[in-house]
């Protein structure tokens, strides 16, 4: 892509004044080296993707297709996860080569500290729970 | 970015001597890092919401739990009316590439109907629950669930308010370079709003009607 494609709103004087302010740096957004921007196709295959992987969840729960909760409850968990990556690759164009690798080191760090406390917070809150005293309704003192 | 230089006076205090690089400055270089470091935070927030949710989703203080709550074919549409709107707001960013202006904004519109709807879906699942007496003071899952599902509602409607001020940004400025860098940064935003809705209707409300 090149400045020619800056020049749609040039019959407005918005436009020129915009190019003085920046000098010779007219050709936009696109040289910042690895942001792609992705197509048509790539989009399409998202969205479809996407269509399948919350489907399945959906039909899974409203027709009780496994019968068992917590099978059921593991299946849409990673559905949910495949579906994340899905939007990330195709709606939020993620790679390792965008930033120059930056995305996606802040993308890992924040995933780690994002499972520290996700798993930490249960885990501790369900040992919490299960070591408290059995509360039987009719049990309160008094 | 810039270089620095530095020599001794007679006195021999160092002088400083910073001088500014000008074709180093390019708007939205590093724009695009920094609004994702923003956008990780923020999903650092919605995680403390979810693990707050997490801990607390059980706790019904004998009130109504998930399943007597939640209607799943208004979520499922719900669901539509994001991920449409994901797909939309693509198809204005090609457009954007292209410099088609008119079909930036024609799907910009299209978009913000999308999220519109989204909201006013949301507004009238919150308004009957809250009639039917589940406000966010019932119980602890009333409370953990009002706010993750607002707090994510609450980034919409900025979201929104954010497309309504660049649709008359493009308007009026055409697709300059900054209206190029402001739409790149919202399509991040709208997307990864979407990104957290996937863990919003997996975890609160499908597993919410599991028993």
């Amino acid at each position: 892509m090149s400045g020619s494609h800056n020049d749609v709103g040039a019959t407005q004087a918005h436009s020129s004044l915009a190019h003085d302010l920046h000098g010779d740096h007219g050709h936009g957004h696109d040289d910042h080296g690895g942001a792609s921007h992705g197509s048509f196709r790539s989009y399409l295959t998202g969205f479809i993707l996407s269509v399948i992987l919350t489907a399945i969840p959906f039909w899974l729960v409203m027709g009780d297709v496994l019968g068992n909760a917590t099978t059921t409850a593991i299946v849409i968990m990673l559905f949910a996860a495949a579906q994340i990556v899905v939007h990330m690759i195709y709606f939020l164009h993620m790679n390792t080569r965008s930033e120059g690798g930056w995305s996606m080191m802040a993308l890992i760090f924040t995933v780690v500290i994002v499972v520290i406390m996700l798993a930490g917070s249960l885990w501790v809150m369900y040992h919490l729970n299960s070591n408290m005293m059995p509360m039987a309704p009719g049990n309160h003192p008094m | 970015m810039s270089k620095a230089t530095a020599h001794q006076t007679d006195g021999g205090v160092p002088v400083f001597h910073v001088f500014e690089d000008k074709e180093v400055h390019h708007p939205g270089d590093s724009t695009m890092l920094g609004f994702w470091m923003y956008l990780m935070s923020d999903c650092l927030i919605f995680a403390v919401l979810f693990a707050t949710y997490g801990v607390l989703g059980r706790n019904y203080a004998a009130g109504p739990s998930g399943a007597d709550l939640f209607d799943l074919k208004l979520v499922a549409v719900n669901t539509a009316m994001l991920l449409f709107s994901s797909i939309t707001y693509g198809f204005a960013m090609l457009a954007m590439e292209k410099g088609r202006k008119a079909a930036v904004q024609g799907w910009l519109v299209v978009t913000a109907l999308f999220g519109l709807a989204f909201l006013s879906i949301e507004l009238y699942e919150f308004h009957h629950m809250i009639a039917e007496g589940a406000t966010p003071m019932r119980s602890a899952f009333l409370s953990s669930f009002f706010t993750l599902v607002g707090t994510h509602g609450l980034h919409v409607t900025f979201g929104l308010i954010w497309l309504t001020v660049l649709l008359v940004q493009v308007g009026q400025r055409g697709l300059i370079p900054e209206n190029r860098r402001r739409l790149m940064c919202l399509s991040m935003f709208w997307h990864f709003l979407d990104v957290i809705w996937i863990g919003v209707f997996t975890f609160v409300y499908l597993m919410g009607v599991l028993k």
